[in-house]
């Protein structure tokens, strides 16, 4: 005879995976079947390869000025193979070097992001009431305000470091997180097992973090990874304007900053190629992001 | 005999799990001629509905048809093109599913979405219009023009499954599937609901395919009854014979797991059905009920049986002969009561009301409501849905704030509210069982987590003692040790039960409040629970404050009942006398509304209208504007009655002398085989 628990589950028909390490066992599978999946972490692996050890696939060192060979066109011409830029510094090896900074910057600012979305987003989504009231209004005022003008306020009232990109972006992706986790605990506060954790006297924190946080660790990952895309898309924005990085420093968005005089002259490759990166970056985020909602949405 | 309206000619159709077909169905036939009322009943998983979405191949992408044909007025379904099927869909057959809040668009009125029925049969506006008003005027909508101009959710429940049968009458289909049609809805709604299928049917001409779980509700509907096990049935024939006198051993035991005859716990204990459904897809070579069946022989383990037919009677077992030594067999004798009124009552509410405040008006949910609850004693709460029987025992529970404080006292002492505010001796005194145990149990947390917290909090353990307590209270609901390490999704429906009846017990409570625990359970399921809750009782010396909607159920478990409409106490007194007579007129038009698989004695009472809402309830008597036994005069509309003590030592709140209430043994029960 058949094991009687196996033969339970079909009998509910829940899940038939027998345990929860199975279970995980299937999701990876899946994740691991998903074209949009493979695709979009090879090329964030990639990137995360060129952050950790630059010299690996640069081709010359990203600061060596060479006045002699400036303005060289891409394609292989003089062992530049994405051509150099107005000091004659090698374009590919730039691009390759500038993802350090903004996967340093990216992660870090959204997992700050996240902490004080779910935080948050418990808080109100379990609270609700006058608690909820206030905080929702706060976050829409904070939401109304252009991304721009407040990251100018901050950087130019405190100083313009790895650091303050860092908190600034958590800060600013904060409540947007909340919002979401909100609308999740909303869902979960109203099951039995809430109301279970209460008759037992337990208290709020508990019930937060103990009972209704693992069951919204779906929204919590999608959201993450979407953040992510967002981030990485406005630290460039940011060092397009001139804050964050070192002038001289290969990240993509000071670089793009920095080169978009030389399109004046037809000379499109130094700027191009780090927005291509950055675009393949943010891309490949998504891709991520999708196939990973794709999977907790069903 | 002319073509059947539905015929199933030995359908095997199995679903695609991980590149893996699993059967579901595995060989049905059956037809349901024109005109006739056909019935599928089982338990879940055996694969009812899906014979309902085969018959309109309304199927998911992974289903596959092995063999077999499925004929639908006479064309073969599985062989039809898109078009074809639309065409047959909108003209010949209509589905009816189970939550007429889901098959509703929200966001559309009524109007719009019935009158698109008609305009896919080809009529234009104004005449769709007008069909349309006929038809709800045909489901026994009094004001069809309101109806229509109103959303989805501006409808009772009652009323939305008649708008979906107006919808789905449209194409005056030849067949309807009726799939599990009345299972969230009231047992005064379900009754009017079957009526008016009961007459439209007659009235059309309709085939109708019915599912149902509900054994009475087929036995009061239907002409012919399918018994559907594991995918393949395993007996067929009026359904009145099948339910009268089944002939195999699975529906013998389904009809031994429903507490019948107005049988009482302290009589007789359930008879459960041993084991488990098979696995979906599992080979089943010979017959499909031999691990579970107490006739099994070598024979049954050897060879799948042929279907025997006699006299318009088939069944699929190898020892029909012997099936008569079931349904003879003496029931398991009862759980004694430990019911003790010799000292005080254990929890005293004495003028409880309870209001919401909502938009500036205040919702009177419930309504100076006196009662006491004695140790080992069960009361029952009965009543519709709005009649604040939820709303009253969550504030016992301290859920919600009664209106005045010091209104409830437990063992001596007044109830704080909140549970918060309350002393570990009053939080883990009053514990709960919910509804449905896929809410009430975290599903991230392991079994051995849920119950050891509660261990922890409740029964206020220290660390080294909380493990053999575990093991014990694991034991005391018949879970094993091998459950402790699961997440409620690898456990079925009773098992998660059984693991939140496991967690209230934790705390060793003196009142267990049970709100509808087994109504998401199948019947075996059901007794087995229903058993497990009276040892806990014997044993533990609990009371119960059991809420159901079942009357069954409760007769079977309650010493006291109390019937609730409105957030008052129209009645309270005990079990026999409360559903045997005399008793308040509400109580009889509920009794008289269940289907009963004991069949119909006498009259159904119609209750007409609706419950009225809590915020404009009706003067005088709140009953009046839908009792059949109103008096001449307008007392019952001016005066509300006071509750008048019984000689039993209950009260009931009516304006007519106790003795002339109505009495005679109503229809649950009562006629003998």
């Amino acid at each position: 005879m058949t094991d009687p628990i196996t033969q339970t589950e079909a009998a509910a028909g829940s899940v038939p995976a027998t345990s929860t390490r199975a279970v995980r066992r299937e999701l990876r599978r899946q994740l691991f079947r998903s074209k949009t999946f493979i695709i979009g972490s090879l090329i964030l692996l990639f990137w995360v390869f060129c952050a950790i050890a630059p010299g690996v696939v640069g081709t010359h060192d990203p600061s060596k000025q060479d006045p002699a060979s400036k303005w060289i066109h891409p394609f292989f011409k003089e062992g530049h193979w994405l051509g150099t830029d107005r000091f004659g510094r090698d374009v590919f090896t730039r691009a390759i070097y500038g993802a350090r900074e903004i996967m340093i910057i990216a992660p870090a600012s959204v997992i700050l992001g996240t902490a004080i979305g779910v935080v948050l987003g418990l808080a109100m989504g379990y609270f609700r009431g006058k608690l909820d009231d206030i905080i929702s209004r706060v976050i829409e005022a904070l939401m109304s305000l252009p991304v721009i003008l407040v990251a100018l306020l901050a950087l130019t009232s405190l100083s313009g470091g790895r650091l303050t990109i860092i908190l600034l972006i958590g800060f600013l992706f904060g409540p947007v997180i909340a919002r979401t986790i909100r609308a999740a605990v909303i869902t979960e506060r109203d099951l039995d097992y809430v109301r279970a954790a209460e008759l037992r006297g337990e208290r709020s924190w508990y019930i937060m973090f103990v009972e209704i946080l693992p069951n919204v660790f779906g929204p919590i990952v999608v959201e993450f990874t979407v953040r992510l895309g967002y981030a990485v898309f406005t630290m460039a924005g940011l060092a397009f304007i001139g804050f964050g990085t070192q002038p001289g420093s290969p990240d993509w968005g000071r670089t793009i900053f920095e080169e978009r005089s030389s399109l004046l002259s037809d000379v499109w490759w130094p700027s191009l190629v780090p927005a291509l990166a950055l675009a393949s970056l943010v891309v490949a985020i998504n891709l991520v992001a999708d196939a990973v909602q794709g999977l907790i949405d069903r | 005999m002319s073509t059947p309206a539905l015929e199933f000619r030995d359908l095997r159709l199995a679903y695609v799990v991980r590149g893996h077909a699993r059967e579901v169905l595995r060989g049905v036939s059956f037809a349901v001629q024109p005109g006739e009322t056909y019935g599928l009943v089982g338990e879940s998983g055996c694969g009812k509905s899906t014979a309902a979405y085969a018959a309109v191949r309304y199927l998911p992408r992974n289903a596959r048809i092995l063999s077999g044909e499925v004929h639908l007025a006479g064309r073969d379904v599985m062989s039809l093109d898109k078009h074809e099927l639309r065409d047959l869909r909108a003209n010949n057959a209509s589905i009816v599913y189970q939550d007429p809040g889901q098959a509703l668009n929200p966001t559309i009125k009524v109007g719009p979405q019935l009158i698109e029925a008609f305009r896919l049969i080809g009529l234009n506006k104004t005449e769709s219009l007008g069909r349309a008003r006929e038809m709800l005027k045909k489901v026994q909508i009094a004001d069809p023009d309101s109806v229509l101009g109103r959303y989805p959710h501006q409808l009772s429940g009652g009323m939305q499954q008649r708008v979906i049968i107006a919808m789905a009458l449209a194409c005056s289909p030849q067949l309807l599937v009726l799939d599990e049609p009345t299972t969230g809805l009231d047992a005064t709604v379900e009754a009017e609901v079957l009526d008016l299928v009961r007459g439209l049917r007659d009235e059309f001409g309709t085939s109708v395919l019915f599912i149902s779980h509900n054994l009475g509700a087929i036995r009061s509907m239907c002409d012919r009854v399918g018994v559907l096990y594991a995918g393949k049935l395993v007996e067929e024939g009026s359904s009145q014979e099948v339910v009268d006198h089944p002939q195999h051993p699975y529906t013998v035991g389904l009809l031994r797991c429903l507490p019948r005859h107005g049988s009482r716990q302290s009589a007789q204990r359930l008879e459960t059905i041993p084991g488990f459904l098979p696995l979906l897809g599992a080979d089943l070579p010979t017959c499909v009920f031999v691990d579970r069946c107490p006739l099994a022989s070598d024979k049954c383990r050897s060879t799948a049986p042929p279907w025997s037919a006699d006299a318009g009677r088939l069944v699929r077992c190898h020892h029909v002969d012997r099936v008569d030594e079931l349904a003879a067999a003496e029931l398991p004798k009862g759980i004694p009561t430990v019911v003790d009124r010799s000292g005080a009552p254990l929890l005293v509410l004495d003028g409880v009301s309870k209001t919401f405040q909502q938009g500036g008006q205040s919702i009177k949910a419930v309504r100076d409501v006196s009662l006491a609850l004695y140790p080992g004693e069960t009361l029952g709460l009965v009543g519709e849905s709005g009649s604040g029987k939820t709303t009253l025992a969550h504030t016992v529970l301290g859920l919600h704030d009664p209106d005045r404080a010091d209104s409830i006292t437990f063992n001596g002492t007044p109830l704080k509210a909140g549970t918060r505010s309350r002393p570990l001796e009053q939080v883990r005194g009053i514990q709960i069982v919910f509804q449905n145990p896929d809410s009430a149990l975290n599903r991230r947390h392991s079994v051995r987590r849920i119950i050891g917290r509660s261990l922890k909090r409740l029964a206020a353990l220290p660390k080294a003692e909380i493990d053999p307590e575990l093991h014990a209270i694991t034991a005391a609901v018949r879970l094993t040790d091998r459950h402790l390490d699961m997440r409620p999704s690898q456990l079925s429906g009773g098992l998660k039960q059984r693991v939140a009846i496991a967690r209230s017990f934790a705390g060793k409570p003196r009142i267990v409040v049970c709100d509808e625990p087994t109504s998401a359970l199948d019947v075996s399921v059901q007794a087995a629970i229903l058993n497990l809750l009276g040892d806990l009782q014997r044993d533990r010396n609990t009371s119960y404050l059991f809420i159901s909607h079942d009357l069954r159920v409760v007769r079977y478990l309650s010493d006291r009942i109390a019937v609730l409409y409105l957030g008052r106490i129209m009645e309270l007194g005990p079990a026999e006398r409360v559903f045997d007579g005399p008793h308040h007129p509400y109580t009889e038009a509920l009794l008289s509304a269940a289907p009963s698989v004991d069949g119909d004695t006498r009259e159904r009472i119609k209750l007409s209208g609706e419950i009225p809402s809590a915020v404009n309830q009706p003067a005088g008597c709140v009953f009046h504007t839908r009792c059949p036994r109103r008096l001449e005069g307008d007392i019952c509309s001016t005066v509300e009655p006071e509750l008048t003590p019984t000689p039993d030592g209950g009260v009931i709140r009516c304006h007519i002398p106790f003795d002339q209430l109505g009495g005679q043994p109503v229809s649950i029960s009562f006629a003998e085989r």
